[in-house]
């Protein structure tokens, strides 16, 4: 047996402790939202919560509008995005040639690094003004522009984890499906797809994450008027979502006040929002996983 | 056994060409905007560039002069953010591929990565708020927004870490061990230099994200306009995004090349290191034995 010496035994354990942080910082950024946001159930009946009005000035908290204008947005982004970015995951993992794949993942992977701020920058000045013009309406700052986009936004996060999930179909299967004489379009609906079907969905559950959480983008496109969206006319008019609240907000309010808990409990609803959906996209990724292995083994 | 509706040769050939021709058009679609943003911003933007636009300090309300405190601002986000998340996220993620047995509580450990990479940017605004600003009392200082932006890209930086240091073959360190090496030794000297170009690409990537955010430093750093330079970690500053942000939105009358002006610096900024990240790992790649 190899002596351990003193150093080793440290540093093995300074690196098992920057393992478990990661736990420790879910946990701590709950605890902090919780301690901030849960006053906000006792200072204001739930009933008053789920309001349709939003003005804190005058003391209405109702947080149905902000949560319906992320919905429609984020509805409409996934119209956009899920289609475009599936497409672009199966082009670049099953069609192009490679150079096309060399140009078209750092293409994509630029669009991902691209600041929200900047995007809501070209939103106001050129994308809204065309959504003004284009469907004739008196603001160019609707849902609608919003959700273009954060479909661009969503994309990127598509195509990458959906191109691996198509990616790690073995490459066996596409071709017994070519020796029986399936075409290439037979090969992707038939064969790849449904074989990466689970990675499929995770990619589409953690664009739409994406798109609920993003938060510059919409703020500065929207138009930020808190009104409940009802009909799907509301797409072409100005919304606020939740993300946008806290952030227009939070610079504005008093520490402590009620308005300030309330912005915190907004924080809470996005925070399980999205726990939930990457617990649900964790555990498919485990199942699969172990579904691997049992076929290997 | 075949089914009789089995389309004919010709119809299943014409079905394979409008599909692939569509799937084409799609990826097109995805990326001509990217092209023409970064076009578009470029064209607009590089009549506002000068030496005094780079290096002055904002005047008039911001509506002249340059974006020098931006700029110094954002770099030293940057720095403070490499700072805290590189070697916790590297030591992270030598943990999970090097020592984590396969239990339950590295299964958590990996739960709660990616549920750190879903958390929405302005999440971890409210979070730096409450933690750093208001109950350790850093106030909205450089610290307080290094600290946030840090957390919010630790899960890049340790995924795409575990990833590199998974990709070193196991052989590796089976030689190592076998020669008496320690663990550890092991890792520093073989396993680690082999890893090293992924590694340095995740923590460029995650320090682009970094750079870029702007809902994490709108409570707990970003100041709206600080004709000066900030002196320590306790300082509000200018940022670079948060400044975009504050002249295309809450400034009226602003001109418009100083906007695109500040825009273009921002993309130079996210898309060099874009840049050097891709030319790091396509050069390992060229030159990896394994």
């Amino acid at each position: 047996m190899r002596e351990v010496s003193i150093s080793e035994f440290i540093i093995s354990r300074l690196i098992r402790i920057a393992g478990y942080s990661a736990i420790l910082f879910v946990a701590v950024i709950f605890i902090f939202l919780l301690h901030e946001g849960a006053p906000a159930i006792i200072e204001i009946p739930f009933s008053a919560f789920l309001n349709t009005r939003w003005y804190p000035i005058e003391s209405y908290y109702g947080i149905l509008p902000l949560i319906g204008g992320s919905i429609i947005i984020t509805i409409g982004a996934a119209f956009i995005a899920v289609p475009l970015g599936l497409a672009t995951a199966i082009f670049i993992a099953e069609v192009a040639p490679r150079w096309a794949r060399d140009i078209l993942k750092p293409m994509v992977e630029v669009l991902g690094g691209l600041p929200s701020v900047l995007l809501g920058f070209i939103g106001i000045l050129v994308v809204s003004p065309f959504v003004r013009t284009a469907f004739s309406l008196p603001t160019g700052l609707t849902a609608f522009t919003g959700a273009l986009l954060l479909g661009a936004i969503s994309i990127p996060t598509i195509v990458s984890v959906a191109e691996d999930a198509l990616d790690a179909v073995p490459k066996t299967y596409r071709d017994a499906a070519m020796a029986l004489g399936a075409t290439k379009w037979q090969i992707i609906w038939k064969v790849t797809l449904p074989a990466a079907r689970s990675g499929v969905l995770t990619a589409i559950m953690l664009g739409i994450g994406r798109a609920i959480g993003e938060t510059m983008t919409v703020m500065m496109v929207t138009g930020n008027a808190p009104v409940m969206p009802t009909e799907l006319i509301a797409l072409f008019r100005p919304v606020r979502t939740m993300t946008a609240t806290i952030a227009s907000e939070m610079g504005e309010v008093a520490n402590g006040s009620v308005h300030y808990h309330v912005l915190f409990f907004i924080g809470i609803v996005l925070f399980l929002i999205s726990l939930i959906i990457n617990l649900t996209a964790a555990s498919v990724v485990f199942k699969t996983k172990k579904r691997a292995e049992r076929i290997l083994s | 056994m075949k089914k009789a509706t089995k389309p004919t040769i010709n119809m299943r050939r014409i079905e394979e060409k409008v599909g692939l021709s569509l799937l084409t058009l799609a990826a097109i679609i995805t990326v001509l905007p990217i092209i023409l943003i970064v076009a578009y911003v470029a064209w607009q933007g590089y009549p506002a560039i000068s030496m005094e636009f780079l290096t002055g300090f904002p005047r008039d309300g911001m509506r002249a002069g340059g974006i020098f405190p931006a700029i110094v601002g954002t770099f030293w986000l940057t720095i403070g953010t490499a700072i805290i998340a590189v070697p916790l996220g590297v030591a992270a993620a030598i943990y999970l591929s090097e020592y984590a047995p396969e239990n339950r509580w590295t299964r958590t450990i990996r739960i709660a990565i990616i549920n750190l990479a879903g958390i929405p940017s302005v999440v971890y605004g409210l979070f730096g708020l409450g933690l750093f600003v208001l109950f350790l009392r850093f106030g909205t200082s450089i610290l307080a927004g290094s600290l946030t932006l840090s957390i919010m890209t630790l899960p890049i930086i340790i995924s795409t870490s575990e990833e590199a240091l998974r990709s070193v073959p196991n052989s590796y360190r089976v030689v190592s061990i076998s020669l008496g090496g320690t663990q550890w030794q092991t890792i520093r000297r073989i396993v680690l230099p082999q890893a090293l170009p992924g590694i340095l690409t995740g923590i460029i990537l995650g320090l682009e994200r970094a750079a870029g955010e702007t809902a994490p430093i709108l409570f707990t750093v970003a100041a709206f306009f600080l004709p000066r330079l900030p002196t320590s970690i306790f300082d509000a500053t200018m940022a670079l995004p948060y400044h975009l942000f504050v002249i295309s939105t809450q400034v009226p009358g602003m001109p418009i090349h100083i906007q695109y002006g500040t825009a273009i610096v921002l993309l130079v900024f996210v898309l060099s290191m874009n840049t050097i990240a891709t030319v790091i790992r396509s050069r390992a790649r060229a030159r990896r034995q394994w």
